[in-house]
């Protein structure tokens, strides 16, 4: 596929900002009555308004995706048989729960452990949705796979996870380490998950063949024409048109930048108790992350293309 | 129900691509119009179609075949294109089985266009929407039309006759009966989408030729016996004609 940018920052923002949200409210629950003080829920709020901020450039970046952006509304209409539509509806869903949850630690309105509940199970939601949108298509084989869920999930999870890291170790100092701890445990699971799926693509064996795009039983078959010699939306959608040489340095580049970089810095940061390079720490996985979603997107091969080989 | 389909024969097409000018031509003046051209003449330019002829080389040479390969949507029965699109837009007609974009409330996502194994959905880059072949709706639904022209505009057009459409649903259509007799078959048939397009194979072309088409039975030359004598002066294949 050509990697569209709109759907690069839409799913990893609001994976950074969901992974963010979880990890605050984790923190509440796991805090008890100390999340009650003046400290921790302005720390909360604080963090709800940065979660806000990353999910509403999300959505701001999908519609750069559409053709039509002010009929936005209508894509929640087929939530029965659409995961498209079904993240639509839990996107704004979670942004609402997320404001609320703010809302009730900035000015201590109470019921934050009910609300903080319900949005973590929206936040859970929309994960499956965004993977769903890439699993259910069944003929794209590289994206075809519980792995690539599991993937949406985890990396969220770890970027988000940072990013609590860098806030608490402004405002919390004391959840520093457990935030830190949990950044690590995501970052080492996403890079386990992430290299499963790798190596898995990299054993794929196409289902469909030039054999059965035309139906004539012969090994030897060779596109002689595609039918025109100008662009055309098949020609440009499907394919990222860069040389195998540059997927593979994307995908040494991403590794680097999303896992072992971050990691790296994580350390170096709680180590040496510097807010600067856990900043830095989350800017670089968050780098690595949209080389990470590149590659998810451009790695997957539409079957579509045998029919788009040679143009004449 | 009623499912209106083509039937290509590759074993007639030409590759003259008179069935991508007539769609184009259809569609781009008719309800699914206009049919977007980017830079039609200038040094990129990129185009819409709803139909393509491809070419494809099988064998090796010297024993090569060129096969003509006209691409449209199948119209599948089973249509993965549909139930991804998030608005509706993406439809199968009950009444007739054509798949349809309602241009008025495609949001131009795109992905019903990367749910389409065989690539047959087309953006418009001018409308912002998507479209794809609407099997020429307008066409072969017009009461005004006499009953001829009630077919999509690329089966008028072929001059070879490869193109047959009609209800691949009703077993004594032509198109019904062309798929059971020469082994029409499907596309892609591995993700089990059940296109309503069919595709007829080549066929190996012979000739019988048998002693008596080559001489006559009542050749005057031999009647006399001095030529020797051909073995088959009875009733011949002409006698018993069917």
């Amino acid at each position: 596929m050509n990697p569209p940018f709109s759907a690069i920052f839409l799913t990893t923002l609001i994976g950074a900002g969901q992974g963010l949200f979880l990890m605050l409210f984790g923190a509440e629950v796991l805090l008890g009555p100390v999340a009650t003080l003046p400290q921790a829920r302005l720390f909360l709020a604080i963090g709800s308004l940065v979660s806000l901020a990353l999910t509403a450039g999300g959505l701001i970046a999908s519609f750069f995706h559409l053709g039509q952006p002010q009929r936005a509304w209508r894509g929640m209409a087929m939530w029965r048989t659409s995961w498209l539509a079904r993240e639509g509806i839990a996107l704004p869903l979670f942004m609402a729960g997320v404001f609320a949850y703010g809302l009730i630690q900035w000015f201590d309105l109470g019921g934050s452990l009910v609300i903080g509940a319900l949005t973590a199970i929206v936040c859970l939601v929309l994960y499956v949705c965004t993977g769903m949108i890439y699993v259910s298509i069944r003929f794209i084989q590289e994206w075809s796979t519980p792995l690539t869920l599991v993937n949406y999930l985890l990396l969220g999870c770890a970027s988000g996870a940072t990013l609590a890291t860098v806030l608490a170790a402004f405002s919390a100092p004391g959840l520093v380490i457990p935030f830190a701890i949990l950044a690590a445990v995501f970052k080492v699971a996403g890079l386990l998950t992430r290299s499963a799926s790798l190596l898995r693509n990299a054993r794929l064996k196409p289902r469909s063949t030039l054999q059965s795009a035309i139906g004539i039983k012969h090994p030897r078959i060779v596109q002689k024409a595609q039918g025109f010699m100008g662009g055309s939306f098949n020609t440009r959608e499907f394919f990222h048109q860069r040389a195998p040489q540059f997927l593979r340095s994307v995908k040494w580049f991403f590794l680097l930048m999303a896992f072992v970089l971050p990691l790296l810095l994580l350390v170096l940061g709680v180590t040496q108790g510097s807010p600067g390079l856990l900043l830095l720490a989350f800017a670089t996985q968050y780098f690595g992350l949209v080389a990470e979603r590149w590659f998810f997107f451009a790695q997957a091969n539409h079957p579509q293309n045998l029919y788009y080989q040679t143009i004449s | 129900m009623t499912q209106l389909a083509l039937v290509i024969d590759l074993n007639v097409c030409v590759g003259c691509h008179a069935c991508v000018t007539s769609c184009k031509q259809w569609n781009t003046s008719g309800t699914a119009g206009s049919l977007v051209d980017l830079n039609p003449y200038a040094s990129d330019p990129s185009g819409t179609f709803f139909n393509r002829v491809q070419t494809f080389e099988v064998g090796e040479f010297p024993n090569t075949q060129t096969v003509h390969f006209p691409k449209s949507c199948l119209h599948c029965e089973d249509p993965p294109c549909v139930p991804v699109c998030p608005t509706g837009a993406s439809y199968k007609r009950a009444e007739d089985g054509i798949v349809l974009v309602d241009y008025d409330k495609c949001i131009g996502c795109k992905y019903c266009s990367w749910a389409c194994p065989y690539g047959a959905r087309e953006f418009d880059e001018e409308r912002k929407v998507m479209t794809k072949c609407t099997l020429c709706v307008d066409r072969v639904t017009d009461q005004a039309l006499p009953e001829r022209e009630r077919k999509p505009a690329c089966v008028l057009a072929c001059p070879a006759n490869a193109r047959l459409f009609g209800d691949v649903h009703d077993p004594e259509s032509e198109v019904s009966r062309a798929i059971a007799d020469r082994a029409g078959y499907q596309l892609m048939p591995e993700w089990g989408t059940r296109p309503a397009n069919h595709y007829l194979p080549r066929r190996k072309t012979e000739i019988r030729i048998h002693p008596e088409d080559l001489e006559r039975v009542d050749n005057p030359l031999k009647i006399d016996g001095k030529q020797p004598d051909v073995g088959h002066r009875g009733h011949g294949r002409e006698d018993f004609a069917t």
